[in-house]
């Protein structure tokens, strides 16, 4: 469905039935740290916990790397790996400004500036432009 | 008969739980948001609903993968605040409305809606948070709530014009409910915001002014928009605005604004907040 109007997005992964389909295993790990007991159990040994559930190759190295946006590229959804974030200690808009490469306090200040401009956001063109 | 007397539509920003919850309401960084709000306590204190219908979305909660109802109805009598992954809000449990709920699932099932009915549920700060904001901290829920929970997590979420129309069905089950009953009906999420990947942080408040213009005065308008201009304009997770939609759609042809407030940043998100009131 590379045809989609929505492809030409920048820096967005739009979590469609490609996405999903793709990332179902990557996220239901992420689901299950939801409870307290599988997130000390992760952390105990990763490697281990992630046998459990049947990803690529790929996954379970973006897993293992804290690679977050290659999770989304993946087939990961931000709602579900932000849970594997939360096991970190990272909040919500600290990881946001590792997906985007900027450090917390540049994010931050950005985002009290009144957040990234969609002039120049719009579409991969302005990237490419930019 | 029951009626709707409101509509509340605010953003559900986890960030703003966690402000209230650590008593950081009077912090500059949170003193601006929260000013928006005051109003519409005292409004709901006068307005006083019996049940107060919240559009919602879970965020990977209650529901994963395993499980992805478009328009899911909450019919229980409870619901415990769920651990997001960083323990449970300390919010009161909420009390739910079976007998008006199941009367609405009814009503909009055979009005063409195919609606997925839910009697156990956990609910996150898509719920909690926009309670705590109208009700502050009080011990327990000053009235009952009736939770629907929409997908807006795995694209596509249903069409704004669903949503829409959606609402007006829901306005016709509230209205032949049986018993005296005032109802104010909320929409959350939104408004303008990415949380996710190299464009996270995206703010765009002309977009937002102008969905809150037309969601006022011209609801089909708002309805037509399509996802993309949500995805693309609105950021990513700006999507959930279609949620006020079911909201809007629930309050009759026309409506009088009654408050609005608008506020960047809460977290990575842009807060907009409206009290309507059917005319």
């Amino acid at each position: 469905m590379s045809g989609n109007d929505y492809h030409d997005i920048p820096g967005t992964f739009v979590f469609d039935a490609e996405q999903s389909r793709q990332g179902y295993h990557l996220n239901m790990f992420c689901m299950s740290l939801r409870q307290a007991k599988n997130r000390e159990a992760f952390l105990a040994d990763e490697a281990a916990y992630l046998d459990r559930y049947p990803m690529t190759a790929e996954q379970r190295q973006a897993v293992l790397s804290r690679d977050w946006n290659e999770m989304l590229r993946l087939g990961g959804n931000i709602y579900y790996t932000s849970k594997l974030a939360a096991t970190d200690g990272i909040t919500f808009q600290d990881l946001a400004a590792i997906m985007t490469g900027m450090d917390r306090d540049a994010y931050r200040e950005m985002m009290l500036a009144g957040g990234r401009p969609i002039e120049g956001n719009r579409t991969k063109g302005d990237w490419d432009n930019g | 008969m029951a009626k709707i007397v409101g509509g509340y539509a605010t953003s559900h920003v986890p960030a703003i739980g966690v402000a209230i919850d650590q008593a950081k309401t009077e912090e500059p960084y949170w003193q601006p948001v929260f000013a928006g709000y005051e109003w519409s306590r005292k409004w709901i204190e006068e307005v006083k609903p019996d049940v107060v219908f919240v559009v919602y979305n879970d965020h990977a909660t209650a529901f994963s993968l395993e499980l992805i109802p478009t328009f899911a109805l909450g019919c229980a009598a409870e619901y415990a605040p769920a651990d997001e992954g960083w323990g449970a809000r300390p919010v009161p449990t909420v009390h739910g409305h079976p007998e008006l709920a199941w009367h609405i699932a009814q009503s909009v099932i055979l009005d063409e809606f195919d609606i997925t009915i839910v009697n156990d549920m956990e609910v996150d700060h898509g719920l909690t948070v926009p309670l705590s904001l109208a009700f502050g901290q009080p011990h327990a829920w000053p009235c009952a709530v009736i939770p629907l929970a929409v997908n807006v997590v795995q694209y596509p979420p249903p069409t704004g014009n669903r949503c829409l129309q959606f609402g007006k069905a829901i306005r016709k089950a509230i209205e032949s409910f049986p018993h005296d009953m005032r109802v104010v009906v909320f929409g959350t999420g939104g408004m303008s915001h990415q949380l996710q990947a190299q464009r996270a942080g995206l703010i765009n408040p002309e977009f937002d002014q102008r969905f809150l213009d037309l969601l006022v005065n011209d609801p089909d308008a708002a309805a037509a928009i399509p996802h993309v201009d949500y995805l693309r304009d609105a950021g990513s997770e700006g999507i959930e605005l279609v949620m006020w939609l079911v909201m809007r759609g629930a309050l009759g042809d026309d409506v009088k604004e009654l408050h609005r407030h608008y506020h960047v940043p809460a977290s990575n998100t842009a807060v907009g907040h409206l009290v309507l009131e059917p005319k």
